[in-house]
């Protein structure tokens, strides 16, 4: 095992390209931006190296945290830094990891204004990301949780299209709305266990009519988080004005942040709670599911639908979480590992022509089969895995979730299956409108095809795909371990609660 | 016992601030106006030397002057608050003196007798020397808020303050004498012990309970008291304004702290609810009204309040968390209010101040450093994390939840929602608007210290904010020990 912080390394180590960037990149002369470029690429690189090293020193037979680090923080206060991962959240590591470059690369030419404070931005964020998945603390895991807020507000706002200030705005206030108010709940944890260590806290058992109260502020700000029908309103618009990087890392890593929190502190933390709500997770995600997937038939703009295919995949995930079973669980981390990939992706797609034609509206394109042939098999690819195409990653991780609801609920099940329908619909008419067609528009026929850059921000994505969709059992062995812990200690605290309540009922 | 000479030891950084503003007024009668930076430079070094004897002072309770007069942990973490606070303020306002004419060497010699004022009214320890601190305080605060005294604007919030407050010290005034006809003493200490026996409360006592907290309502500019703050801090010059929203704003916290804690300790039911109704009213007006600012000050003004009203919760739980939580806030409210004050003074075009929030637009280009500096400022106060200001919500509201003061925690995060949107408009028109004017290179070189210090330590203080944590634990503890 590493005995030295690897987690610490990877969270940290962006930092130390921003500081680079300030201390070095002065001016903006060609030379001085094409050195803010590389910094950022090598830096989002090792960092990636990092992550992959974390996964290679992690043994998936062991369900509890690992590489934990632990140091006093503010200890008097019972705040410690305390880092470390489980099988849960060490794939979303790897998850920013692959990302972050594959950022860097896409805005390598696309953006040219503010190139030092873009990259700094993009750098900061992968910080928070990293450490918020690394987080045993509750404060450090709230720092990272809303830090990411600021780097994401000015790249919404500086960057972003027209409506950039709205939706930076909305992006922003939305989502504070929602975790000041599992901030108030981390506090009454934090009193009741005198704590804010998280894996502590997992073991208090808090009473039943505290929990309904803390499950309900965890669950503003997760659900804004994931986001959940009906307050997924900011994504459409935080997606469509932000650059494409900026999509690709709020659809591939920031939505996974709320069912990372549902998995990490609803389901183990507050047991009875989950039960008792776990009907509303249901009708939520179904309407999410159904809902978001016809308003997605009806978007003129390329971002906006597949905005909200992302608001509909993201309904499997919730839907996954709450059957709680082995199956069930474990596909909904794996479709959010998929999702991640795959939306990132669909947003680079969608990137590659906007960075050409200056516009989202499906209706100008048409007929790119004929002059972007590379780009219009890529395209199709993504499209394919989004759908759920077997030997795609989309696949599995829906197929898990229906099984595991289907052991649940047989009717969240159909309705959720649904879903899948109408999302083979908007996705394959997307594709149609865009690459099919007559190539009539003159400056349509004008696009050339894709750059190698672009090829090369694609190929490790699709291998990625093909991987998790061949051979899902990386990545399902790793999580396996802790999904198992995780059940035992929902049921082993439900029982636990079930039986003291039954005694005091027998008492009375 | 009267042929006893008191013990001065307790009271010496106040003996020492006193004799140093009376030695550093005649340096300046004799030296004249030319003298205004050396005088201004001493009087920084003197405050900062009084911070020292003030820490020199070790743990325990020490009751001075017949009772009139206390020292304790809490007093020494105030009081430093207080005079580095002041100090900064001075820094602040030299440059800005010098250019509009109005560098006379009174302005730092009646600062320190205002901080004078502070430290006696963070010691008080009876309601005389309470009024006496709050007086010598106020009376220096008056002058320097109309210091600029051929700008209408200046004349005028000099004389509204003076107005407004000498009612507010009226009603105090009152409040202490109702206080003292019911209870029989204006000692802090024979009132606790009063009650403390479970004596029967007249309604008069408590009357007069209220109008004591009312007038320190106004000092602290807290809901429904807080109608002067936005015309003075409009009106004053901009390093007078900067120095109202944080040494005073502290010394009054304190002095409502102390007073609402030590002899009304026991009278928690009875000035429970006109807190929580402040605090709720502070935290509201605060956030809500200052969407409509368009002036940076007033701006500043609201947000005050509105800071006020979260130090407010910490106070309402009457719990040592609570007293803590206020002591952290306030701590950090005043590095980042002196660091946004620092950015308001730098705003410049062509020696001309700027005080519109129209006038930051596109800073970020202009001036990419004083921008950074002021989004730093205000994400603190928004409480974003890892922004200082964030620990001092969170350690508010952890007090308020262990106190089950729930109504209020939601209440003060749904403000601070609100109160977000006005600061990240500030940080909108810095980042996302186009610049109008260009806006002048600091070059202060006291200014730009005051700016790195202060973002430093609102961007770092994640990194290790157990000293101060645990200072105003102590702090807190020494308050209930007593």
């Amino acid at each position: 095992m590493a005995s030295w912080p690897i987690l610490s390394f990877a969270t940290f180590l962006p930092l130390v390209g921003v500081a680079l960037i300030l201390l070095f990149c002065r001016g903006n002369s060609p030379d001085v931006l094409r050195n803010v470029r590389y910094i950022s690429l090598w830096t989002t690189l090792v960092t990636f190296v990092l992550t992959l090293l974390v996964w290679a020193n992690f043994d998936p037979r062991n369900p509890g945290y690992q590489m934990v680090e632990k140091a006093g923080w503010i200890p008097e206060f019972g705040i410690n830094y305390h880092m470390g991962v489980d099988g849960i959240s060490v794939l979303f590591v790897v998850l920013s990891g692959f990302l972050m470059p594959l950022c860097i690369l896409a805005s390598w030419e696309s953006v040219q204004v503010r190139l030092k404070e873009y990259m700094i931005a993009f750098l900061a964020l992968e910080t928070l990301m990293i450490g918020m998945f690394c987080a045993l603390d509750f404060v450090l895991f709230y720092m990272f949780f809303e830090g990411v807020l600021i780097p994401m507000f000015l790249i919404i706002g500086v960057w972003g299209g027209p409506r950039r200030v709205y939706a930076a705005f909305k992006f922003f206030l939305y989502t504070l709305l929602g975790s000041v108010l599992m901030l108030l709940a981390i506090l009454a944890m934090y009193y009741v266990a005198g704590t804010t260590d998280i894996p502590t806290i997992t073991a208090t058992q808090f009473p039943r009519s505290m929990q309904l109260w803390l499950w309900l502020a965890f669950f503003a700000s997760f659900a804004v988080k994931v986001p959940m029908w009906p307050v997924h309103t900011w994504l459409p618009d935080a997606h469509v004005e932000a650059p494409t990087a900026g999509s690709v890392i709020l659809a591939g890593v920031l939505l996974k942040m709320g069912g990372y929190g549902f998995l990490r502190f609803n389901i183990p933390i507050l047991p009875e709670a989950t039960e008792y709500f776990a009907p509303l997770i249901y009708t939520l995600s179904v309407v999410a599911v159904i809902y978001t997937s016809l308003v997605a038939l009806a978007q003129e703009d390329m971002k906006k639908l597949i905005a909200y295919s992302s608001v509909a995949h993201m309904g499997f995930v919730t839907i996954g979480m709450f059957a709680l079973n082995q199956q069930g669980i474990e596909g909904s981390v794996f479709q959010m590992l998929s999702h991640g990939v795959v939306s990132g992706a669909l947003f680079l797609c969608v990137g590659v022509v906007y960075d050409r034609l200056h516009t989202r509206e499906i209706a100008r394109y048409g007929g790119l089969v004929k002059n972007m042939p590379k780009y219009a098999v890529v395209f199709l690819f993504m499209t394919m895995a989004s759908v759920g195409l077997p030997g795609t990653a989309g696949f599995v991780g829906e197929f898990l979730v229906l099984m595991g609801v289907f052991r649940d609920n047989t009717w969240v099940a159909a309705l959720a299956a649904t879903g899948m329908v109408l999302g083979a619909a908007y996705a394959l008419w997307l594709y149609r409108r865009v690459v099919y067609g007559k190539l009539t528009k003159p400056d349509v026929k004008a696009m050339f095809d894709m750059t190698p850059r672009e090829i090369a921000v694609f190929v490790p994505l699709i291998a990625v795909v093909l991987w998790m969709g061949v051979y899902p059992s990386s990545f399902l062995n790793v999580t396996s371990a802790s999904v198992e812990q995780l059940i035992q200690t929902y049921q082993t605290k439900l029982a636990a609660s079930h039986a003291a309540s039954g005694v005091s009922v027998a008492a009375r | 016992m009267t042929a006893v000479f008191p013990d001065i030891w307790p009271a010496l950084p106040e003996i020492f601030l006193a004799l140093s503003g009376v030695a550093l007024l005649m340096l300046g009668v004799f030296r004249g106006d030319g003298f205004t930076r050396p005088v201004s430079y001493l009087a920084i070094v003197c405050m900062l030397l009084a911070a020292v004897l003030a820490m020199g002072y070790g743990s325990g309770r020490v009751v001075t002057f017949n009772g009139m007069f206390v020292m304790d942990a809490f007093g020494v973490f105030m009081k430093v608050l207080v005079l580095v606070s002041a100090a900064f303020a001075v820094i602040l306002s030299l440059g800005f003196n010098e250019r509009e004419q109005m560098a006379r060497f009174e302005f730092p010699v009646l600062m320190i007798f205002a901080t004078l004022g502070m430290l006696m009214m963070i010691s008080a320890n009876d309601f005389i020397s309470l009024y006496v601190g709050l007086e010598t305080q106020s009376l220096a605060l008056y002058v320097i808020a109309a210091f600029r005294r051929d700008s209408g604007k200046s004349s005028e919030a000099g004389l509204k303050y003076f107005v407004l407050g000498s009612l507010s010290s009226g009603m105090l005034l009152y409040g202490a004498s109702l206080v003292y006809g019911f209870a029989g003493t204006t000692s802090f200490d024979k009132v606790a012990a009063l009650f403390a026996g479970g004596a029967h409360v007249s309604p008069g006592l408590v009357i007069g309970l209220v109008f004591v907290m009312a007038g320190l309502a106004f000092k602290v500019s807290a809901a429904p008291f807080h109608m002067w703050t936005p015309d003075v801090y409009e009106g004053a010059p901009t390093p007078v304004t900067a120095f109202f929203a944080a040494a005073p704003k502290v010394a009054a916290i304190a002095l409502l702290t102390r007073v609402v804690m030590e002899p009304f300790g026991h009278l928690a039911a009875q000035w429970h609810q006109v807190l929580v109704a402040t605090a709720i009213l502070s935290m509201v007006i605060g956030s809500f009204v200052a969407i409509m600012q368009t002036n940076i000050k007033r701006l500043m003004a609201y947000s005050s309040i509105g800071h006020v009203g979260y130090a407010l919760v910490g106070l309402t739980t009457g719990t040592q968390d609570g007293v803590r939580g206020v002591l952290i806030y306030m701590a950090l409210y005043i590095a980042m209010n002196i660091g946004a004050f620092a950015v308001i003074l730098s705003m410049k075009a062509k020696g001309q101040m700027l005080e519109e929030i129209k006038d930051f637009a596109g800073l970020s280009k202009t001036n990419p450093m004083l921008a950074a500096t002021m989004a730093i400022f205000m994400f603190s106060m928004a409480g974003i994390p890892p922004m200082a200001g964030f620990f001092g919500k969170l350690y508010v509201f952890l007090a308020a939840i262990a106190a089950q003061e729930y109504t209020l925690a939601v209440v003060g995060v749904l403000t601070s929602v609100v109160g977000a949107f006005y600061y990240l408009r500030i940080i909108k028109i810095m980042y996302f608007d186009e610049p109008v004017v260009v806006v002048d290179k600091v070059d202060d070189d006291g200014m730009t210290g005051v700016l790195v210090l202060t973002s430093l330590f609102t961007l770092l203080f994640f990194v290790a904010p157990a000293p101060i944590l645990n200072g105003a634990a102590a702090a807190a503890a020494a308050l209930f020990a007593g």
